[in-house]
């Protein structure tokens, strides 16, 4: 799964390294919406993910991982449930402009106990605070993984993705 | 395992390509389309039925759906002519619980699909390369629930073949550890 707040870049990331365009759902925003989305940081986005966007990885002949980016807003939160069950594990990515909007994915891995890795993206090249501090202003335990990442970039998803992975496989075997 | 106050909406979702929810114009799939929570299901016996309520007001307040279903709304120009849970003769839930990523392949020869209706065909010529449901779902631009629901009824008639993905039972259904090695190892491949 990959998850985290509203224009955080979660289509980008699982087009970044999905082998097949990202089938995806979007929705125009519309005037009605205007106070539930933050568009501060976002101001030429003028869509967003309602439904999901996933992509897909072949990775042996009989082994295919999807990959389900998460409805970016609180009230399609519902999705997540269904989304949970049989996952290996989540990416939240996070925009450390917007800490804020991540609270909710975090929220939500901790307490369904699926493995899950912070993966700060960062916007224009930049990232303005390192993990340490990150992980300060999350309180997240030493256990969780955080890494930097360029959701644009395959190689970086891919490597967040191999952060994950490595993160399950040591927390099924503790 | 948490559930977000409003977790048990499936209701306020739809893969229709404008979303609806905010002017109520244009959701076409107005009804619970995910059937992986908890609710019963209610046969849509004798009774008010979503179908016979009047047409919503196009115009609709933005506020949180209670589980009532949303009536209709008839009068959006592009619903499809025939609602989606048409296909699946009113029911919500299939069968069994496909999971989303469940992956489906057509066992049918040609002449099997005569006389099936034309949503299990097009499944079924989707699915002569392997396709997880999801991607039926997007595919087909039909909602996630019902093409669990057409699925299950593949499977049933023995037109395809489900391969539900591994899972650890005694984890919750989380992958095992064989399973965690072979995804890393893929991944280091690419």
């Amino acid at each position: 799964m990959v998850a985290g707040g509203f224009g955080v870049g979660k289509t980008t990331f699982v087009g970044a390294v999905s082998e097949i365009n990202p089938l995806r759902t979007e929705a125009v925003m519309t005037s009605a919406s205007a106070g539930i989305d933050d568009l501060t940081h976002t101001g030429d986005k003028t869509t967003t993910t309602v439904a999901m966007d996933f992509g897909r990885i072949t990775l042996d002949q009989d082994l295919i991982l999807y990959l389900f980016g998460t409805p970016g807003q609180d009230r399609f939160w519902f999705m997540w449930d269904d989304l949970v069950r049989g996952a290996i594990g989540a990416v939240v990515l996070v925009d450390t402009r917007r800490l804020a909007d991540c609270f909710p994915a975090v929220d939500y891995f901790e307490n369904s106990g699926l493995p899950f890795v912070i993966a700060l993206n960062g916007f224009d090249g930049q990232q303005p605070y390192n993990p340490d501090e990150v992980r300060e202003a999350l309180q997240i335990g030493p256990d969780t993984p955080i890494i930097t990442t360029d959701a644009r970039h395959r190689a970086d998803a891919k490597s967040t993705l191999i952060t994950l992975v490595e993160h399950a496989l040591m927390a099924r075997l503790r | 395992m948490a559930t977000p106050p409003d977790g048990s909406h499936a209701g306020n979702w739809s893969y229709g390509p404008a979303q609806g929810r905010h002017d109520g114009s244009a959701n076409p799939y107005g009804y619970p389309s995910v059937p992986g929570h908890q609710q019963p299901y209610v046969p849509q016996g004798p009774g008010p039925s979503p179908y016979d309520q009047p047409a919503a007001p196009r115009i609709q307040p933005v506020q949180p759906q209670r589980r009532t279903p949303e009536p209709a709304p008839a009068g959006a120009s592009n619903n499809p002519l025939v609602r989606p849970y048409a296909m699946t003769g009113g029911r919500t839930r299939p069968r069994y619980q496909l999971a989303i990523e469940a992956l489906v392949h057509t066992t049918a020869q040609p002449h099997q699909m005569q006389g099936q209706l034309p949503e299990h065909q097009r499944i079924c010529n989707l699915c002569r390369e392997i396709k997880s449901v999801a991607e039926i779902s997007a595919l087909l631009t039909i909602p996630l629930g019902v093409a669990r629901i057409l699925v299950a009824d593949l499977a049933e008639a023995g037109l395809v073949a489900i391969h539900q993905p591994g899972g650890d039972e005694s984890a919750g259904g989380q992958p095992d550890v064989t399973l965690l090695e072979r995804v890393l190892s893929g991944l280091r491949k690419l």
